[in-house]
């Protein structure tokens, strides 16, 4: 495959992964959570290369999961003390992602793993670092991990697709029916953190809040169907993507910048668009509604 | 069949006690009021009951069994505004969550769940909503699809947080006489509820509550004007002289 077969690949299995992810983001009210764990699952990615001296995407996963548990436990943990649900996300990510920076400032010092990477990704930089599979043959090793991740947050939302919607919708109704909501959460955080981490190569960690929130909450505007939002979600992510590189190779500009970009005009279409909330058919059907109203 | 029984039940919020020493029984086939101030902890108490909030102290039990190994006995009813309206799903779909403990991990609802489902939309006289998107409801039609819900659950106990809150007067009705008619089955029903006004109406036994149990017993002998305004504290107009 070309190089920039591969490079479109990688944006769109982000885009697919963190549109599915997104999704369970939004209407569980946790956009937030994207944005810490995001940031977090760097000190993870830095334990992870300094206890094993690898930075192989097997540790870094485990690392992260790692990480973005410990980000889930501690800003519970300090809500359930009183502290404000939006201070206590605040003071987490930014200090774990803190002790990140500094560990790589004082302890790695390797070309590999630098703040700038870390945040900003470099896609560019995906296709040349190849692993070799039986069968197929060369695959860059972000493309093999993120099909990974994919593969596990789809199994992971289709097997448990109801318990994720009651767990979402109605939490006590779910606990009081014996579905271990707190393990659900817990398990969303892990899958967050493998697709983020899993995404970060690429995207780095201030896009890939980009690619997790911002479909998924256009998808939202377009339907009342859980499934279609998934699909639509899904969908939005890899047109984004692939929309994003095309902007920024035609603009010669960063990559992952663009990408996030092009979320960000499809959710603006969306919002203007949307036959159920868009602000145009606000206008446009007013007396239709009007009269579904007087008839119920 | 015997029914529930809680002893000593103790509860906190942020080291506040909210529930001390709680303790009464319920026969089976009753209807049950919860009655108290704001804040006397009433939707605690379901919640603890159910290990939805955690306990200090205390034991619950149903039929003799911890309630927390009756899950398929007992239905829940949370407050209509603990839940996001505007989430992507439709009226069966939510009444369809009532029957998930049923269906099973790892298994979809089959056409009979679904069958089930649309038989308690209708029962709630909710039929030609069942496609409906749930932000599209009124909000007695909302509490309608939440009573359907319990329905289905085909419990022996059921737990209601608030259920004729808000709602308009017909609605009102319709869950009245839902509830009695799962009385008449034999189950036994606890309401949260806020209307002194119609307590002698609704329902047969009463639990008036702020912190502890005030009082606990059948509503003729319970609900009277002491009891109510020492529960209640000061500040309250007894039923005829609330200004209309």
């Amino acid at each position: 495959m070309s190089y920039t077969a591969w490079i479109l690949l990688t944006a769109a299995l982000v885009g697919l992964s963190c549109g599915m992810i997104g999704v369970l983001l939004i209407l569980r009210r946790m956009a937030m959570m994207a944005d810490a764990i995001s940031h977090t699952v760097l000190l993870g990615i830095v334990v992870a290369f300094l206890v094993t001296r690898e930075l192989s995407g097997y540790h870094m996963l485990i690392g992260a999961v790692i990480a973005g548990l410990l980000t889930s436990v501690l800003i519970q943990w300090l809500q359930s003390r009183g502290v404000q649900g939006e201070a206590s996300i605040g003071v987490v990510f930014t200090t774990l992602f803190a002790v990140g920076v500094i560990l790589i400032a004082t302890q790695v010092g390797n070309a590999h793993l630098d703040v700038k990477h870390a945040l900003m990704g470099e896609i560019t930089f995906v296709p040349w670092t190849t692993v070799r599979l039986p069968w197929i043959g060369d695959i860059p090793e972000a493309t093999l991990i993120l099909s990974a991740v994919l593969l596990i947050v789809v199994v992971a939302i289709i097997a448990f697709y109801k318990e994720w919607k009651i767990t979402s919708f109605d939490p006590a109704l779910a606990a009081s029916l014996g579905i271990p909501v707190i393990v659900m959460h817990y398990a969303f955080m892990s899958l967050l953190s493998i697709t983020t981490v899993a995404a970060f190569d690429a995207v780095g960690a201030i896009m890939v809040v980009a690619m997790l929130i911002t479909p998924a909450a256009a998808a939202y505007l377009w339907t009342d169907r859980l499934s279609v939002m998934f699909g639509l979600s899904g969908g939005f992510g890899v047109g984004s993507a692939v929309a994003g590189y095309y902007i920024a190779s035609w603009l010669d500009t960063s990559i992952s910048g663009s990408m996030a970009f092009a979320t960000g005009v499809v959710f603006l279409l969306s919002f203007l668009m949307s036959p159920k909330h868009g602000l145009i058919s606000r206008y446009v059907t007013v007396p239709a509604r009007k009269k579904a109203t007087s008839e119920r | 069949m015997q029914g529930l029984a809680v002893t000593d039940l103790s509860a906190s919020y942020r080291k506040n006690n909210v529930l001390e020493d709680v303790s009464f029984e319920l026969p089976q086939g009753s209807l049950t009021g919860i009655v108290g101030p704001n804040g006397a902890g009433k939707s605690t108490l379901l919640k603890t009951m159910l290990e939805l909030h955690p306990k200090l102290s205390g034991t619950v039990t149903f039929a003799g069994a911890p309630l927390s190994k009756m899950r398929r006995k007992i239905g829940y009813v949370p407050q209509r505004g603990s839940v996001d309206w505007d989430f992507p799903t439709d009226a069966l779909d939510v009444v369809l969550m009532g029957l998930y403990g049923a269906v099973g991990w790892l298994k979809r609802p089959k056409a009979g769940h679904r069958q089930q489902a649309l038989q308690a939309l209708a029962q709630m006289g909710m039929a030609d909503y069942a496609d409906r998107q749930i932000s599209q409801l009124s909000g007695g039609q909302q509490q309608r699809v939440f009573l359907a819900r319990a329905l289905v659950q085909d419990a022996e106990l059921y737990f209601m947080d608030e259920p004729l809150a808000g709602v308009d007067a017909a609605t009102e009705q319709a869950i009245m006489t839902t509830l009695r008619e799962l009385k008449g089955r034999g189950k036994s029903v606890m309401v949260v509820h806020h209307d002194l006004q119609t307590v002698e109406d609704y329902f047969d036994h009463v639990l008036l509550l702020n912190r502890r149990v005030m009082n606990y017993g059948e509503t003729a002998e319970i609900f009277t004007k002491d009891n109510v305004y020492r529960t209640y504290g000061a500040g309250l107009r007894w039923r005829k002289e609330v200004p209309s």
